[in-house]
């Protein structure tokens, strides 16, 4: 179930699900959660160049422990949107202060170079450590631990239900383009191209419609009364305490680098 | 358009976190458990959408498609688009952790603006006039989305200025292009399927 967050063949994850994670796998999904948020705050607080370089490496020395694909996962890492990378890039540019260099008149300032640094530190050792202490979940597991860790009722079951279909909806979107391609559509910058691009989605969204009302009517028959029973419990075991503490005090490690080097 | 963790002040940060929270809230309570297999289907077929890239002169862009989830779920596209966001950030690394609350709200506000305001006139005439009204809709969620994007790295800084302005304008042709799209969506599925958004109320009501 839900594979398609994981072995999809546009490579929507890479990896095989929780085989491929090595020791985080018999961590409790609760513990990971948390301490994965814990240290994403923690991280995205800290702001000396010293103790972000050494939480970078952290969240790296995590990655390299799980047996997550190294490549895959740290081009997924780095990726990110277009407009943030120009926002880092004009950065120097825009904040005032001691100059580097020039360029086209501009001037670039030590400063503006190190809060784009600051950033680009912050966010991929935040992104890394939450892809591999919780990206490596099976995805219905991390559903079972949110409910556990008191999400709301309705937030997970929509989740599950997103996570469910997600596969499916992508296989009827594929069967169309291929019904599309073998018609001879060529996509390009062109009025036809998005008016099929749009019937296209139209179209998922009918099927999707549709698709929505056969399960609801299924699940009735099948006595669905509105209410998932989700029955998995989890249990803290003595790796979960060990794995808990010595994220706490790698945190507060960080916390005394920022301090000594601000 | 996903911000990044580290780039957005703490305030921001913060109260961008609450302002989620709040319209997660709303959205469930505008979902009864009945509703939820349509909201997740849904949920799902938007975060398939996100993957189709679409061509724009040279380059690409991926779609948003906030606006359409708002025309078509109401204040439920909330916790709909908060999975999906979710979703890419657990598993694709796309976007943060810590701007999870503000990535949400930049993204499902508009979409439920764009619900409230555009709703009704899509659903309504005839089905052109609807997905004219839909069109409109879709370019608006994207043009607001932007906008608070913008707001969001100004209110974090001032050294932002030029790339909110620079992201607004990068952004015009996406908005004509999701705009364009929302627009022959709804085209299509009221040509094709009347009832959907007659149906639908239901969900959003």
């Amino acid at each position: 179930m839900a594979h398609v967050l994981s072995q999809g063949p546009e490579g929507l994850a890479g990896h095989g699900g929780p085989s491929g994670a090595g020791w985080i796998v018999p961590l409790d999904p609760r513990v990971r959660i948390l301490g994965a948020c814990v240290y994403g705050i923690a991280v995205a607080a800290l702001s000396g160049l010293v103790a972000l370089s050494v939480a970078l490496a952290l969240s790296l020395g995590l990655l390299a422990l799980s047996r997550l694909p190294l490549r895959p996962t740290l081009r997924r890492m780095a990726m990110m949107d277009g407009f943030i990378f120009f926002m880092l890039a004009l950065l120097p540019f825009t904040v005032p202060g001691d100059p580097v260099f020039t360029l086209w008149g501009f001037a670039a300032s030590w400063q503006g170079l190190g809060q784009a640094v600051e950033i680009a530190l912050t966010a991929n050792a935040v992104i890394l450590a939450l892809m591999v202490l919780v990206g490596t979940l099976e995805p219905v597991t991390l559903g079972h631990a949110l409910y556990r860790l008191r999400c709301p009722e309705r937030l997970v079951h929509l989740l599950m239900f997103t996570l469910r279909y997600i596969e499916v909806l992508r296989e009827e979107y594929l069967r169309l383009r291929a019904a599309m391609k073998l018609r001879g559509f060529r996509p390009g910058s062109n009025w036809h191209s998005y008016r099929s691009f749009g019937y296209l989605l139209g179209m998922i969204l009918v099927r999707a419609i549709e698709r929505s009302e056969r399960i609801l009517e299924a699940m009735k028959c099948r006595g669905f009364s509105g209410r998932i029973v989700l029955l998995r419990e989890f249990a803290l075991s003595r790796r979960d305490w060990v794995f808990g503490a010595a994220l706490l005090g790698a945190v507060a490690g960080l916390f005394v680098l920022e301090r000594t080097w601000p | 358009m996903h911000i990044v963790d580290g780039a957005l002040s703490a305030p921001v940060v913060i109260g961008g976190t609450i302002a989620a929270l709040g319209g997660i809230a709303l959205g469930l309570r505008a979902l009864p458990l009945e509703r939820i297999p349509a909201a997740g289907v849904l949920s799902a077929s938007f975060f398939v959408a996100s993957l189709v890239h679409v061509p724009v002169g040279p380059s690409s862009v991926h779609l948003i498609l906030n606006g359409l989830a708002g025309l078509v779920l109401g204040w439920a596209a909330f916790p709909a688009l908060f999975v999906g966001l979710l979703l890419q950030a657990v598993f694709f690394g796309f976007g943060g952790l810590t701007v999870l609350g503000v990535n949400t709200l930049n993204i499902a506000l508009p979409a439920v603006l764009a619900g409230l305001l555009f709703g009704r006139l899509a659903a309504s005439g005839t089905p052109l006039a609807g997905a004219v009204w839909a069109g409109i809709g879709g370019a608006f969620a994207i043009a607001a989305t932007t906008v608070m994007v913008g707001i969001s790295l100004r209110l974090s800084g001032d050294a932002f200025i030029p790339a909110a302005k620079l992201v607004f304008v990068t952004h015009l042709p996406v908005m004509a292009i999701e705009g364009v799209l929302t627009g022959f969506a709804v085209l299509l599925a009221r040509r094709v399927k009347p009832e959907l958004f007659a149906a639908l109320k239901g969900a959003s009501a």
